[in-house]
């Protein structure tokens, strides 16, 4: 039998899971996270072997889902410094690269930035012939003082041979990693020139968590093709990270939502995931999570990720419940008050049920049944104030919900997480409540899944091309680079295709497209 | 009510730090559209850092021979947040502009205070050490070159520049408004589709007569309290109506929402259900580009030229017409427009009519008053003893 493992490194909780080849779950643990270092995994995957019952040899993958790059740029710790080359000039010098970012994020990743002649129009015409001297020249300035090389061509996504040839002199040049825009990011200069050097930045922060990664491994006998989750639910090869760490921040809410998909088997449903504190609630379109309009900010700069859409909302199974006095503040005929705050990882001493002082969102859907702890008999609360408390709660969930939904039709709902039951099991506007076995690990499980997906996009003058054309072509890059990331392509499939018009041109639109496949 | 940080005095000096608030107050003057502020901020706070802060003039502060200077980008948004303005494209096309007209530039005037064209004259003035107007032409954002002030006074675009990245310049005359978006539409496609521009170039004597007075104050003033720590998010939407003297619409959610493109522009219609005190009732709101009609229950609330912005409920931030989707809870609310907009040929310029809806156009407080006779949910904020049109038209007198 083959089997996979699939680890979540969460800021609390280390989840491991392991799926066999049907991706049926076969065991799954919880341990706190002790370190964000590969090597803290080493504890889950022990036990997490030993709850399975399989041999280390029969483990073919492991996937992991990390916070780790997250946290590096949050925290600013780690991150190699970046040289940049904008191929734009004369062009956009009016907003050079870095302009905007906070004072410590730029002291830890800026190195030196040149904005050179060359890049493209909307139209693939070129803004400049690329300054090849003058990159070579750059790239001369920035030896010994980057770790990494950022390329970042004016309308790349259109026609990238600038980036190509200025990320081979620079690579040449220094020998160090390089990252190109096109790889990383969509229309958006700023945007995608901060995702690109973040990109930069991360690649020596991951290949220490990939290496530490493969060492816990190791030692375990395991001899397994190792991936990472990225943000957009699908997994790519340990090679491909190395490459694209950026990629990896988001995969937690989305790992969760992939998850749930799967122990649920359904793939258009809404996914609400009730923690400690908050409920976390994501779109599922086609098993993958809805993507975000916004644009993402990513340690206080602005990229064009897209990020899973998920709202949040202070509804947890520690949610203290206040009004009639009871659980804090408010007496007699205050109006019922659940949150924003909660008792967190204190509930099991502080909450009603636990012998605790605290009215709690558990508490309260122990009263009305819905909740059984075993040893843990209900409080004894006023009825009336149960009865109110249940109603705020279905109150806040249906309108949570409600504002998740993609049209006013019903939709079934995924119920997972550690406070699930919290929620009511009936809800104004949805078809159904679905709560799948081993909810309360839907993040490892997304993290194993095994779908690898790519993404293209590019801009057409629908005067030079037909649109049909555009599209085939774009379909054709997505594939590819499923592929390339590792998808077997006899299963790769386009997920989704969206043409966008641009405003103020007529007969110009932008295509877009994902392909997701197995792993291959 | 708590005050928001920032006072009403006018602005007088402009510095980094105002930029984020006039940012996103020109996104609620954008009233959906206008373009993505972020880099005419980026842009403007540079210029700032290198260059000083900016002078401010009061429209009747204007030296009646001075030449005053609308400047701004022209095209595709998705062009211009990819191929951004070179460095030195703002002064070239001052430096045309003055060699065509043989004149000095006096002062520096945004054209539109919605969305990002109201930063980058901000970023041109840093950059020549020169004064901006506290005015601007529209008092709002509309999509087409000659949907401005002069135009409604029967100027004429006169000198008109346009430069690129490339240094191309090009300094036209067209006969009229019509004629100078034709011109510029081409020009500007294939300078890649985004440029500057600098048209209706007038002494301040015409400025003083046209521009609508106190936008950049009151687009700082908007961002203060859409921003301002010193107000809860629940407040921050009834402060700026009181400070305006605009009407709260509509609660509702969306419930569905259509978009279809036509000639390069975005049409498209929404509909909302109420929420609140505003459960019983629909709510529809037409846009292109901007939003630029709404009805409640099948009557009209408000309609162009007057502004219609709609705001996320929780927080009081302006949302567009290319992020507003399904199940959004906003709050839709209306200003009046400067009374320039209600003459005869302000409505023939930028009324229903010209796009397309086929309503007459009547004041949003006439329409409020009406509502609120009606049925008591649709309330007028106005400040105590004050009504709306007294508001803007002492505000009219101050500037002209």
């Amino acid at each position: 039998m083959n089997y996979r493992i699939g680890i979540d490194v969460g800021g609390t909780n280390t989840d491991a899971i392991v799926l066999d080849s049907d991706r049926k779950v076969v065991a799954s643990i919880k341990t706190p996270t002790q370190s964000h270092s590969g090597d803290g995994v080493a504890a889950a995957i022990d036990e997490v072997l030993a709850a399975a019952a399989i041999a280390p040899g029969e483990v073919r993958a492991a996937m992991l889902g990390t916070t780790h790059c997250t946290n590096a740029i949050v925290e600013r710790r780690g991150l190699g410094r970046v040289g940049v080359l904008r191929l734009g000039g004369p062009a956009t010098t009016a907003v050079p690269p870095f302009e905007g970012w906070p004072e410590d994020l730029r002291a830890a990743v800026a190195g030196p930035a040149f904005v050179i002649a060359g890049g493209n129009e909307f139209d693939g015409r070129e803004i400049s012939a690329l300054d090849e001297a003058g990159v070579r020249a750059a790239a001369e300035a920035m030896r010994g003082k980057v770790d990494a090389v950022a390329v970042v061509g004016v309308f790349s996504p259109v026609a990238d041979t600038h980036e190509l040839r200025a990320a081979e002199i620079a690579a040449e040049v220094l020998g160090v990693p390089v990252s190109r825009s096109v790889e990383i990011g969509s229309i958006g200069l700023l945007e995608r020139e901060n995702a690109t050097i973040l990109n930069a930045a991360l690649i020596r922060t991951l290949g220490d968590m990939a290496a530490g990664f493969e060492r816990a491994l190791a030692a375990h006998g395991i001899d397994a093709d190792i991936y990472f989750g990225q943000n957009d639910g699908t997994l790519m090869r340990l090679e491909f990270a190395l490459r694209y760490p950026v990629f990896t921040i988001g995969c937690g809410p989305t790992n969760s939502i992939r998850g749930a998909s799967h122990l649920s088997g359904v793939s258009d449903a809404l996914v609400v995931d009730i923690g400690g504190t908050t409920t976390d609630i994501g779109v599922l379109v086609g098993g993958f999570p809805r993507q975000s309009s916004r644009a993402a900010e990513i340690g206080g700069i602005r990229t064009n990720f897209r990020m899973p859409d998920v709202l949040s909302v202070g509804l947890g199974g520690g949610t203290i419940v206040r009004g009639h006095g009871r659980g804090g503040v408010g007496a007699g005929d205050a109006p019922i008050v659940l949150g924003p705050d909660s008792v967190g990882y204190r509930i099991a001493t502080e909450a009603l049920a636990f012998g605790g002082s605290t009215l709690t969102a558990t508490d309260i859907a122990m009263a009305v049944g819905r909740l059984e702890i075993a040893g843990r008999a209900a409080p004894a609360l006023d009825p009336e104030l149960v009865a109110q408390a249940d109603q705020a709660i279905r109150e806040l969930v249906e309108e949570a919900i409600d504002q998740m939904k993609p049209s006013a039709a019903p939709v079934p709902i995924v119920l997972v997480g550690g406070g699930a039951r919290v929620s009511p099991e009936s809800l104004a506007g949805v078809s159904e409540v679905i709560r799948p076995e081993h909810a309360g690990a839907a993040n490892a499980v997304g993290a194993a899944l095994g779908d690898v997906a790519g993404q293209a996009e590019q801009v057409f003058s629908l005067r030079e091309t037909s649109r049909q054309q555009a599209v085939e072509l774009v379909r054709g890059d997505a594939i590819a680079r499923a592929v390339e990331a590792g998808a077997d392509p006899e299963t790769v499939e386009v997920l989704t295709l969206e043409e966008l018009p641009v405003a103020y041109m007529e007969d110009t639109v932008i295509v877009r497209a994902r392909a997701a496949g197995r792993l291959g | 009510m708590k005050t928001a940080a920032h006072g009403s005095a006018p602005l007088q000096t402009i510095t980094e730090a105002d930029i984020d608030d006039i940012a996103i107050g020109a996104a609620v003057l954008g009233t959906g559209g206008g373009g993505d502020p972020h880099v005419g901020s980026l842009h403007a706070k540079r210029a700032i850092r290198l260059h000083g802060d900016v002078p401010v003039l009061r429209v009747d502060e204007l030296d009646p021979e001075g030449l005053v200077v609308p400047v701004g980008m022209i095209g595709a948004p998705s062009v211009s947040i990819e191929r951004i303005a070179g460095a030195e494209e703002l002064g070239r096309a001052l430096d045309l502009l003055e060699q065509g007209t043989g004149k000095r530039v006096a002062a520096i005037m945004p054209i539109e205070i919605g969305g990002g064209n109201s930063l980058i004259p901000i970023a041109a003035a840093a950059e020549r050490g020169l004064p901006i107007v506290d005015g601007d032409a529209m008092g709002r954002a509309f999509p087409e070159a000659q949907m401005v002030t002069f135009h409604l006074a029967g100027y004429g675009p006169g000198a008109t520049v346009l430069v690129d990245a490339q240094g191309n310049a090009v300094l036209s005359y067209p006969v009229n408004g019509a004629w100078s978006e034709r011109l510029a539409r081409v020009l500007t496609f294939e300078m890649g589709g985004s440029a500057t521009m600098i048209d209706y170039a007038y002494p301040g004597a015409v400025a003083r007569e046209c521009a609508i007075p106190g936008t950049l104050t009151m687009a700082r003033e908007i961002g203060g309290m859409l921003r301002s720590s010193e107000l809860r998010d629940d407040e921050r939407i009834g402060a700026m109506l009181d400070r305006l003297g605009g009407f709260r619409l509509f609660d509702g959610k969306v419930t569905e929402i259509e978009r279809a493109v036509e000639g390069g522009f975005t049409r498209g219609r929404a509909a909302l259900a109420g929420t609140g005190a505003d459960r019983a009732s629909q709510f529809e709101l037409s846009f292109q580009n901007e939003m630029l009609l709404a009805t409640r229950d099948g009557e009209v609330a408000a309609v162009t030229p007057d502004l219609i912005a709609v705001l996320d409920q929780a927080t009081g931030h302006p949302i567009t017409t290319e992020t507003l989707r399904y199940g959004a809870r906003v709050t839709v609310v209306a200003f009046p427009c400067h009374p320039q907009w209600r003459s005869e040929r302000g409505i023939e310029t930028a009324g229903p009519g010209y796009f397309g809806y086929d309503v007459p156009f009547t004041p949003v407080e006439t329409l409020a008053a009406r509502a609120a006779a009606l049925v008591a949910p649709a309330v007028p904020v106005v400040p105590a003893g004050s009504t709306v049109s007294a508001t803007l038209a002492a505000r009219t007198e101050a500037g002209a």
